[in-house]
């Protein structure tokens, strides 16, 4: 998109180093001039709060890598040497473990803000499907990570994830052995989960260029969900403008993050993981990270191995699908008076999935299970498609700006009316 | 005259510097414990002493023990070895030094230094040399029986390492 200025290089040398690389152009046209949407709420500062989030755990990770081994017999009192021995080793280590759900935290805000303005719609289903991937390996990430420090949890965990792949027909038995490197989850499993997990963060990062570089060719989406018609109008420069709201929600989400950092820095995790790992016996509760939570109950729900785990992956599959499964060419949920509603009830059958995934898998929570995965793939396979086909949807604004002044008058009007 | 201050300095100036300060050091706290992650540990502190019992050592005799990961030599010198050390010129050494200030008194046959060679951190060999000390393989350095230079290109004896006697044979040292 065309911006609001041109970065002119002053100088001699700015210009010589931009003749050969236009590097200080492409971040002022990319963090200066590009035109954000003037009507963004705060809800589209949680790209930003990721990117924080994924530099936040790079770096604390790196620096855990260097006083952590990975090796079966001392993995465990290699953990508890960082949390007692290295110089703020819990403090890096608590920043990192809580770092992860602060991550799922701000990941699940975006995608729901996605779901409901309907930012996966043309021409944004390529950005989409990008966030779709990045998702993907943030979960092969956590999960690996929760594996390193050689706990109940770690163990039984790994267990049971790469089991999944057991209910492959034919072929189960030998890809689970392949993945462990051994007849059991042991030490050349420890080993490559560690050098994937300090590959994968790299990988994402390389897929999060390619997401912001999808959305800076298309633009931002908006609550409005129409399209930007006049830059001047209907935008304002991302520098101040969106760097400095930016900052702002970043610093308030810090303060969360460091709520659970420094008084509850446990609160997310299991007391089975301060258990080394012991091959005989596993823990009598065995559940996911909170983050995996509606995954596992869609797996539980499921009265079949191979259908158990397929549902689990389609039902992070499906998201890939979303831009075609949606037929309704109204992208906000602002004016789609249905889909609004329809919205709501996706979003507490799947908070339901996740506190159903904490539950044992007995009695009524599998019951409850079962309605609320057959009604999460419903509306992705059946309500959005016939949703788009019968909603009648609310006349849309004409341009950002008219929608940016229509609530402007409504504010106005009020005290008016007052009077 | 009021209205110059405001023109000069306005509220908008205060809050930006206000907030950049307390940024900066908000970074700053930050960026501290990553550093200090690097520094060594509670585990390595736990081993910055080392005892040594020097009864096993016979006249004559070099050991090397560690502490903080480095070689010590330990040298019960024969009383000729002390003589020598104690008649040389100080115009003749590189680094001067008696050898009265380099052990204790009371116990000045055992010679305690790091055995990493001053020139460029390599660990010289033990009864090699013209000096009656040792010899560097790196670079050809020499030192005498009381760890001093005596031949470059090193430019400074063995130091000696912080000990002290907890008995007529056992020292700690760090």
């Amino acid at each position: 998109m065309e911006g609001h200025s041109t970065y002119q290089p002053q100088g001699k040398v700015a210009r010589w180093f931009e003749s050969r690389l236009p590097l200080v152009g492409l971040m002022h046209s990319s963090a200066v001039a590009y035109p954000t949407p003037k009507n963004l709420n705060y809800l589209w500062t949680f790209g930003a709060i990721l990117t924080f989030m994924l530099v936040c755990q790079i770096v604390s990770g790196v620096v855990l890598a260097m006083h952590y081994t990975a090796y079966a017999p001392v993995s465990f009192a290699r953990v508890e040497h960082i949390m007692r021995d290295v110089n703020y080793g819990w403090l890096i280590r608590y920043i990192h473990a809580n770092g992860a759900s602060m991550f799922f935290i701000a990941v699940y805000i975006h995608i729901f803000r996605g779901l409901y303005y309907g930012s996966y719609k043309a021409p944004r289903e390529v950005l989409w499907i990008l966030g779709v991937i990045i998702y993907l390996l943030m979960m092969a990430t956590a999960f690996m990570g929760y594996v390193l420090p050689w706990g109940q949890m770690s163990y039984w965990g790994a267990t049971v994830i790469t089991n999944l792949f057991s209910a492959i027909p034919y072929v189960g038995e030998t890809i689970v052995q392949w993945l462990w490197g051994g007849y059991s989850v042991g030490d050349p499993t420890l080993n490559r989960f560690f050098s994937l997990h300090y590959l994968l963060p790299f990988m994402i990062a390389g897929v999060v260029v390619l997401h912001i570089w999808a959305l800076h060719h298309v633009g931002q989406n908006n609550p409005a969900g129409v399209d930007v018609k006049s830059v001047a109008k209907d935008t304002v420069p991302f520098t101040p403008y969106a760097t400095v709201k930016d900052v702002f929600a970043m610093v308030v989400f810090l303060l969360f993050f460091a709520w659970f950092v420094f008084y509850i820095p446990n609160y997310l995790g299991h007391s089975d993981n301060y258990i080394p790992a012991n091959p005989l016996s596993t823990p009598a509760h065995i559940v996911p990270e909170w983050y995996f939570l509606p995954f596992y109950a869609i797996l539980r729900s499921v009265p079949d191995k191979l259908g158990g785990v397929l549902a689990m992956f389609g039902a992070i599959a499906v998201l890939a699908f979303l831009p075609w499964l949606d037929t309704s060419k109204v992208r906000s949920a602002r004016y789609r008076p249905l889909f609004r509603q329809f919205f709501w009830i996706f979003a507490v059958v799947a908070v339901g999935l996740g506190y159903l995934g904490s539950q044992p898998a007995e009695g009524g929570f599998v019951i409850a299970s079962r309605i609320l995965t057959v009604y999460y793939f419903v509306h992705f396979l059946v309500i959005l498609p016939v949703l788009g086909l019968i909603e009648r949807p609310a006349p849309l604004p004409a341009s950002i700006a008219d929608a940016v002044l229509a609530k402007g008058a409504k504010g106005a009007a009020l005290p008016a009316a007052k009077a | 005259m009021a209205h110059t201050e405001t023109s000069g300095t306005n509220r908008r100036d205060f809050l930006y510097i206000a907030t950049g300060a307390v940024g900066a050091v908000g970074a700053a706290g930050l960026a501290w414990p990553f550093i200090s992650q690097l520094q060594p540990d509670q585990s390595v502190l736990a081993l910055s002493t080392t005892e040594v019992d020097l009864s096993p050592v016979a006249e004559g005799q070099i050991i090397t023990v560690q502490w903080r990961g480095k070689p010590i030599f330990i040298f019960n010198r024969a009383p000729k070895d002390v003589e020598a050390a104690r008649a040389v010129p100080m115009s003749q050494l590189i680094d001067p030094q008696p050898d009265q200030d380099r052990v204790k008194a009371g116990h000045e046959n055992f010679l305690v230094v790091i055995g990493i060679c001053t020139h460029l951190g390599c660990v010289p060999l033990g009864h090699q040399g013209n000096y009656d000390g040792w010899f560097c393989p790196c670079h050809g350095s020499q030192y005498d029986s009381s760890g001093r230079v005596r031949v470059g290109p090193a430019p400074l004896n063995l130091p000696v390492p912080p000990y002290t006697f907890t008995s007529d044979t056992k020292i700690v040292i760090g």
